[in-house]
């Protein structure tokens, strides 16, 4: 093989001098953490409310979430991006969206990356909390409601938290959608793991070495979500109940 | 000579020892009865008779062939035993017609003409010919068990193994199927059948094999077994079941 | 706010269309080797061999653990290099189709295996025993009586995973390749174009996606019945 594999490329500095390719790759692996556990937290705000806006015997409000998770669903996440990336700032007015871009390019990239993939990841987890909801016993609200709770109440203290831990398996395979969604940022621009992979092959030419490494810290990200999610599940399980023992 | 020969079969799930030591024999022609309590292992030893559970002590002996030589071809011997299950097991996918035909057409080779002649005529000895074209959904339960008893007569099987047959079946169907026992019995066929309803055995069983723990507790005729029981088990299980 | 100018479309659909074939025949060749594929794959972790199933586990897990566009730039890499290697391809203008091509198959393989792995254990045990008890071997088994009985099952789910493909492969961008919307961002660009061009290519997503997605679900409550 004519490949000339060089692992120490990552302790060679930069052509700026300021850091080495290691710290790169580092830097990048910050943009996608931040990057994707922002947006999780956003999806779950928002995913959670809209979920139960699905359920609430009220037309309305359950139409449009269900319109939301249609839009977000059947739509391909790239053309997302690109719509919040350059179509938002036309939208607005023109004073505001001229004083968007007049502000830090990757804060715009950033800004724009978090608010796509956390709508999207919300519609998703929508799916997911409205199916929870469902699959508990319907006399649940009821006795929720009988014994005097208004609606809210029993969403808060009897069917959210019991749905909640029901779908915690779909979930984590969210949660990890997450962090892989997060690579499309790289489109805008945005310097996360998989954009500097591709910078470190522009850079130095060794793109075996640089894909590897970025495939391995992707790899590690899942392992330890799956870990963490695992002890999770075990600490807020219910006895009796499926998966309970 | 024996049609079916088990002979020390032992067998574990894990640690948990299902079958404990089990000698006994079905000879051709005869109908044996295997009975007892739920969990007594009495489904697990039918099942090894044609190798669906593997036993990891013993020897089973059908027809000449041992299970358990590396020689020999599961499937063929297989496709000479027929086999009637508790939930019926008809492929939902295919017509009645199919079930009964695809055995023979795929594993013994016979032609679709040949295939759909002998299994329609299994399936007006069931007295269902009437629902050839179904699929097996819209037919009730009763009638899903006759027809997975003629899928297994139609490959001309050299004995018949039931595993609980009727359990899965709303009282009123018992009968049917039973009935269609019954006559299997009445013309020669060697069965093998777990099942808890004694009247059946008193009427057909050459012998009755009543299993407890995993173990052959008690093996004996026809007349033995429902005169004088001689395991203690045996008696209160017969006193349980005889008193409906 | 400028006024939207919609103008740039009506000519430029020609070239949409174009995108739109690559699109589509990206979709269909991942859809189809990863159905092919994904059966072996999922058989093969289902197997008794313990090897086999590991490996096929291990080859599941780490294209579900990459993200798709590492995925796309990885076979960007290898492909080229493989095809030159041993058939002496030159690097031609097709080399993106072809990368993108495999990429997205042994991709939505992993998928697709899983769906049919489930697709496989709903299955009851039980048709399994009575094949067996027929005297079908193992490989007549799966033929005839599983894999009909499971895709029957996951239909609705495998032309789910083929929406979310159909979207995906609009990645494809980051290897420059023009499928629909590579080339409505291209028109975009070239025209001034580039808001009304990405709502344009957004709605015929959406369209397209939610049709089918319509269909499906009237597959469903047809099938569950």
């Amino acid at each position: 093989m004519s490949y000339n594999w060089n692992w120490d490329i990552f302790l060679s500095p930069t052509p700026s001098g300021e850091s080495t390719y290691l710290g790169w790759l580092l830097n990048g692996l910050q943009w996608t953490l931040t990057l994707s556990l922002g947006a999780w937290i956003m999806a779950l705000v928002l995913g959670i409310g809209l979920g139960v806006l699905r359920t609430v015997p009220n037309r309305l409000l359950a139409g449009s979430a269900a319109a939301y998770v249609e839009v977000f669903r059947n739509v391909p996440l790239l053309v997302q991006l690109f719509i919040w990336y350059f179509v938002l700032p036309e939208l607005l007015p023109t004073t505001l969206g001229d004083a968007l871009k007049q502000t830090d390019p990757l804060a715009q990239q950033f800004f724009a990356a978090l608010l796509c993939l956390g709508c999207f990841t919300a519609a998703r987890v929508c799916e997911q909390v409205r199916a929870g909801i469902a699959s508990l016993p319907r006399g649940q609200r009821n006795a929720g409601l009988a014994l005097g709770l208004t609606l809210p109440q029993t969403y808060r203290y009897v069917l959210l938290p019991m749905a909640l831990r029901l779908i915690l398996p779909p979930l984590t395979s969210e949660f990890l959608n997450v962090f892989k969604n997060s690579a499309v940022a790289s489109t805008i621009g945005l310097i996360e793991l998989s954009r500097q992979s591709q910078q470190l092959v522009d850079y130095t030419a060794q793109a075996y070495e640089a894909f590897i490494a970025v495939t391995v810290l992707y790899v590690l990200i899942n392992v330890l979500v799956m870990f963490g999610m695992r002890v999770l599940e075990r600490r807020t399980r219910v006895p009796g109940y499926i998966g309970g023992k | 000579m024996s049609m079916i020969q088990i002979e020390n079969v032992s067998k574990w799930y894990g640690d948990f020892q299902v079958l404990t030591d089990c000698g006994t024999h079905v000879n051709a022609g005869e109908v044996v009865v295997v009975c007892g309590p739920s969990g007594s292992g009495k489904s697990t030893l039918i099942r090894c008779v044609n190798g669906l559970e593997a036993i990891q002590q013993g020897r089973i002996v059908v027809n000449g062939t041992a299970l358990a030589e590396p020689t020999t071809n599961l499937s063929k011997l297989r496709a000479q035993v027929g086999m009637v299950f508790q939930n019926f097991e008809l492929f939902p996918h295919m017509s009645v017609t199919d079930n009964l035909t695809i055995a023979q057409v795929k594993v013994l080779g016979r032609s679709t003409e040949e295939a759909l002649a002998r299994g329609l005529t299994m399936l007006d000895r069931v007295g269902l010919k009437a629902q050839a074209t179904k699929f097996p959904g819209a037919l009730s339960g009763g009638q899903q068990q006759r027809v997975a008893i003629a899928r297994a007569l139609a490959m001309d099987p050299i004995c018949m193994l039931f595993d609980e047959p009727t359990s899965a079946l709303d009282p009123e169907m018992v009968n049917e199927v039973l009935d269609v026992m019954v006559e299997l019995a009445t013309e020669g066929m060697t069965m093998m059948c777990v099942t808890h309803e004694m009247g059946f055995a008193r009427k057909v069983a050459d012998r009755v094999i009543f299993m407890d723990h995993g173990r052959i507790v008690e093996d004996a005729s026809k007349d033995d077994f429902f005169g004088t029981p001689r395991a203690e088990r045996a008696q209160l299980f017969l006193s349980k079941i005889l008193q409906h | 706010m400028d006024t939207f100018d919609w103008t740039s479309i009506p000519g430029a659909l020609p070239i949409l269309a174009d995108g739109m074939l690559i699109t589509l025949e990206i979709t269909a060749t991942a859809m189809l080797v990863g159905i092919l594929w994904g059966t072996v794959l999922a058989l093969a972790r289902l197997s008794g061999n313990r090897p086999l199933a590991w490996l096929a586990a291990a080859y599941v897990n780490l294209f579900r653990a990459v993200p798709l566009v590492m995925v796309i730039l990885w076979f960007y890499l290898i492909v080229p290099t493989l095809l030159q290697r041993w058939l002496g391809v030159s690097q031609s203008s097709d080399i993106r189709m072809i990368s993108a091509l495999v990429a997205f198959a042994l991709f939505e393989s992993a998928y697709y295996a899983e769906i049919i792995r489930a697709g496989v254990q709903s299955v009851p045990k039980g048709q399994v025993d009575a094949a067996f008890a027929l005297g079908m071997p193992y490989p007549l088994t799966m033929r005839l009586v599983v894999l009909p009985q499971a895709f029957r099952n996951m239909l609705p789910l495998l032309l789910t995973q083929a929406i979310i493909l159909f979207q995906d492969t609009s990645l494809v961008y980051v290897i420059g390749l023009a499928d629909f919307f590579g080339a409505a961002y291209k028109v975009g660009d070239r025209d001034g174009r580039l808001v009304e061009l990405l709502l344009f290519a957004g709605a015929v997503y959406f369209i397209l996606c939610f049709g089918a997605s319509l269909l499906v679900r009237q597959l469903q409550k047809k099938y569950s019945t």
